[in-house]
């Protein structure tokens, strides 16, 4: 009986394979998507703000003025449009047209000659966007205060600040946040391919009957299991390996790890991922139920909750609590790692630990769950 | 007495939630080299019980032993020496036919040399060996019905359980199944052949009827039959209306049964009854009345206690359609295309009104899309379709407020209670005010449906829930009634309710067209059409139809050996013109 094994475990995985390259809807989900996913989150999305439109109403006329206005100008944080009176950008602040207002005000050179450097200058910003108008706010604050520093070395002063700042990012140097967010959708793409897709076939392995059909032949549990998790082991890190490829080589991504860690944390990452995708299937049998936990389950805690577009650590504790316990946070946070700082064993370790331990789990319980019963 | 294969001791199997047990205290015993009927409607609890047998599903009480295995704690064991065929044939439609043996083949171990010529073997058998490269999504019914025999049979099993192998399937496929199933008794394998078709009981060795989860017997099918013996009549040469008459015999004393059949009515007597004077019943100076052999049908009503009176409360109310044109259905050389596909070819045929017509064929040959052409739920490709005179391409809405429409498997909203079902559907009718009151108010009096109003129509039992779907059909006063296959799967004494009414309908000049797949159900109609292929193949009255195949073959044909025959002349002009 047991010399069977193998030979039964070859003809279901052979099955799967053919399966999912003739189902155009496998190759939706396996291939399509996560291209889809990789160019929105490479072109598309961008967390930097850039020439922030801003309104300037130069209301002093003086050569001081003129010069400030000059710094904003040549910003490149700024696109900036330039009046003589504030009341020409409140239309344009309302209608979201510019996302603040630097008001220079008629005595600005006065005060200037008179208070030094304390001379106000005035910003309003848009509070609909916080963050866009914590940009503003602190994007005047740099251009302000390099437009004194200027003036101070023009006028010969050496008196120097008591502290001088001179920032330098580590890892990402030119703080693009692509460099960022591709490594990182990639966690998505095989939360899709792991969770959704193994949900997904097999719950339409229980609608059209063939799970029925199967389960009356002399093959195992385990090899039933084993027949579904391992063409979607290959399938996801194939996958990878195309997101991967596509994010160094187009989108010009740095990469720092070693291949074989990558290898190595992407598995750890798909045993959570498809058993994950195997208990919903085993729980729902229903394709359309199947493909909503799924969502809910893998794909949504993966997008909010894994720290690949919102910082962990500014979420409320209770939320940060959950993300704990959801596999993709360590995956996300291993691809940054790799990919921009390198093969960082002592983060990468207890990563990987965790993302086995919850694959274990899952795991664990799927197979608990699967016996050749119906009910 | 041949060895017994499977015994049944005690069963009782409750699914969690369902108020009563899908099967009660069920004891039974299967034998080898015989095909045991698992006979009943849709829940009766057939597919419970393959699956108790698989080993699939566990008793709640009882036990079940499969050539002396537990099927409970030992269905590895039965996994090895049973072959199933579920429902839907458990096969992977985008695998080819040979993939799908090759994934068969090898989860039962077979190989190598036994295993060439089993394939080899196989496929002669059910005469595939030509599309072995073709997927299986893309076979016809009948074909995907012995495919997935043939993955059934890779090892031979000594048990083999095939669970409503005949549904969507066309008679001449059936026909072959049924033969080749008979080959593999010859071998001595037991076969279990699940089937809401009556008439299919009558050919098995012994039969299994299960209703609603209870035994009601256990035996070789004539047995069963026997119980009725002399209780069955024709009564013939009925002049006038026979539905009329068919509900005046029902409404007597003596009667437990009965049904159109072709222009006879089929009649069936209580214990000790006499049969009726055809003159009492009015059926005309030509009718005569004689005794005919009984039916499993028959019997079985009997064993439920009989079938319901003759008289429908809901015709009663109904308002008599009259007047206008005599013919109230045409459809004049309907074609329908998808792609390059076509569904539909030049369908002509007009109904009068108060007919029943019926439109039979096998699954996929185009029924359902003449049908939906001729309520206006498709736009035919060629051709026109017209309801009470109104062309459902220029007067659709108009048209359609003429039809009632009962969809198949009742188009009622599950989740919404009787009293909002009825609410709903009063509304898309355009009905208002107090005549919208008066209907609702009708339809729950006359199907007693008040202690129900609250109940939502998934909890509904069958009959409810078919006397909910008519009263939501018909609620508007329709001309015509479109029936798509109204009682697949129903048991006999729902489907007579249901008749009823129809009947009572027609009397009072409503039109009816149904889709069946039923034989028996399509000889209550007044004429059919057959479709085949996408074509018309032969339309008439159900004794036309067997009229024009009768000869030395065939002295006293079936409808469905008039349906094969019919269907035969047509493949075999094909293949003379191909």
């Amino acid at each position: 009986m047991n010399r069977q094994r193998p030979r039964r475990l070859k003809a279901l995985i052979v099955k799967e394979t053919l399966q999912v390259f003739r189902d155009p809807s496998s190759i939706l989900i396996a291939f399509v998507l996560p291209l889809i996913l990789l160019f929105l989150f490479g072109y598309g999305v961008s967390l930097d703000a850039n020439e922030i439109d801003i309104g300037l109403a130069l209301e002093d006329t003086s050569p001081e003025a003129h010069n400030l206005a000059v710094a904003f100008t040549n910003s490149r944080f700024f696109d900036v449009r330039v009046a003589r009176d504030r009341r020409a950008f409140v239309d344009d602040l309302v209608a979201g047209d510019i996302r603040g207002i630097v008001v220079v005000p008629a005595d600005f050179s006065a005060r200037l000659k008179y208070q030094g450097d304390a001379a106000p200058i005035q910003v309003i910003a848009d509070g609909t966007q916080p963050n866009t108008a914590n940009f503003v706010q602190n994007y005047v604050q740099g251009v302000w205060s390099n437009w004194r520093q200027q003036r101070r070395l023009e006028r010969g002063e050496t008196a120097a600040p008591a502290i001088a700042l001179e920032s330098r990012y580590w890892f990402n140097e030119e703080l693009e946040s692509r460099n960022f967010l591709v490594p990182g959708s990639v966690a998505i793409v095989m939360t899709l391919i792991g969770t959704l897709l193994t949900a997904l076939v097999i719950a339409r392995e229980w609608e059209r009957g063939t799970m029925e059909a199967i389960m009356a032949t002399p093959v195992g549990t385990l090899e039933l299991l084993a027949g579904k998790i391992v063409p979607y082991f290959a399938l996801g890190m194939m996958a990878m390996a195309v997101c991967t490829i596509i994010a160094i080589g187009l989108f010009g991504v740095p990469f720092r790890g070693s291949v074989w860690a990558l290898s190595a944390v992407s598995a750890a990452f798909l045993c959570p991922a498809l058993g994950l995708g195997y208990l919903i299937s085993a729980a729902t049998r229903n394709q359309f139920v199947a493909s909503q936990m799924a969502l809910f389950a893998g794909f949504l805690p993966a997008m909010l909750l894994s720290g690949f577009i919102f910082e962990i650590s500014s979420m409320p504790a209770a939320i940060q609590a959950i993300t704990h316990v959801i596999p993709a946070r360590y995956f996300v946070s291993s691809l940054h790692t790799l990919f921009l700082a390198g093969d960082i064993w002592p983060l990468l370790l207890p990563n990987v630990a965790v993302m086995l331990a919850i694959g274990a789990l899952f795991l664990g319980l799927a197979v608990r769950n699967t016996r050749k019963r119906l009910d | 007495m041949p060895a017994s294969m499977v015994r049944i001791d005690g069963v009782t199997k409750r699914f969690p939630g369902q108020a009563s047990p899908a099967l009660h205290d069920l004891d039974a015993e299967i034998h080898g080299g015989r095909v045991t009927g698992l006979v009943g409607p849709d829940g009766a609890g057939k597919t419970t019980l393959i699956r108790l047998i698989s080993g699939l599903l566990v008793p709640d009480v009882g036990a079940i032993t499969v050539a002396g295995f537990d099927a409970a704690t030992e269905a590895d064991a039965i996994h090895a020496i049973a072959g199933y065929m579920p429902q839907k044939f458990g096969l992977y439609e985008d695998l080819s036919v040979l993939e799908n043996l090759n994934l068969y083949a090898d989860l039962r171990g077979l190989t190598g040399a036994a295993r060439r010529e089993t394939f080899d073997r196989l496929l002669a058998f059910t005469d595939l060996a030509r599309f072995t490269g073709r997927l299986s999504g893309a076979l016809s019914g009948g074909m995907k019905q012995k495919l997935g025999l043939a993955c059934a049979l890779i090892r031979k099993p000594r048990l083999l359980l095939l669970d409503e192998p005949s549904v969507g399937v066309d008679p001449i496929s059936r026909r072959e199944l049924w033969r080749m199933v008979e080959d593999l008794v010859d071998d001595g394998i037991a076969v279990i052949w699940s089937t809401a078709y009556l008439d299919e009981a009558e050919k098995c060795e012994s039969v299994l009827l299960l209703n609603e989860g209870e035994l009601l017997f256990d035996g070789p099918p004539g047995e069963l039959s026997a119980r009725v013996a002399g209780r069955s009549f024709h009564l013939t040469g009925v002049s006038g209306r026979r539905r009329a008459v068919l509900a005046r015999a029902l409404d007597r004393d003596g009667v437990i049964d009965g049904v159109v059949q072709g222009r006879n009515l089929r009649l069936v007597l209580g214990e000790g009854a006499d049969a009726p004077d055809p003159a009492d019943l009015v059926a005309g100076d030509g009718a005569g009345i004689e005794q005919v052999p009984p039916r499993f049908e028959d019997a079985f009503v009997d064993a439920l206690g009989g079938g319901p009176g003759g008289r429908s409360a809901l015709a009663a109310r109904m308002q008599p359609v009259t007047g206008g044109d005599d013919v109230v259905v045409e459809a004049t050389g309907l074609t329908k295309r998808f792609g390059s596909f076509t569904a539909a070819q030049d369908i002509t045929f007009s109904i009068r009104r108060g007919e029943v017509f019926g439109l039979l064929g096998p699954n996929g040959a185009g029924k359902s899309t003449t049908f939906k052409m001729l309520c206006g739920l498709l736009q035919p490709t060629r051709g026109t379709a017209r309801v009470t005179g109104l062309d459902l391409k220029t007067a659709s809405s108009k048209a359609r407020g003429r039809i009632g429409y009962m969809a198949q498997k009742f188009s009622l909203y599950g989740m919404l209670s009787v009293r909002q079902n009825l609410d709903f559907f009063s509304g898309v009718y355009g009905l208002t005010g107090r005549r919208r009151r008066e209907r609702i108010d009708g339809m729950v009096e006359t199907f007693g449906l008040t202690p129900h109003l609250d109940t939502t129509a998934d909890d509904l039992p069958l009959g409810f829930k078919q006397r909910l779907a008519l009263s939501c059909a018909v609620m508007h006063d329709p001309a015509v009634l479109f029936l798509d296959e109204p009682t697949s799967g129903v048991d006999p004494l729902t489907r007579r309710e249901f008749w009823t009414h129809i009947n009572g309908m027609v009397e009072k000049g409503i039109t009816v067209m149904v889709t069946t797949h039923f034989m028996d159900e399509a000889e209550y109609c007044d004429r059919i059409a057959l479709i085949y292929r996408s074509r018309e193949i032969a339309t008439g009255s159900p004794d036309d139809l067997k009229e024009s195949v009768r000869g030395a073959a065939l002295p006293d044909p079936t409808l469905e050996d008039a349906f094969i025959a019919l269907v035969r002349a047509v493949d075999a002009d094909e293949s003379e013109a191909a």
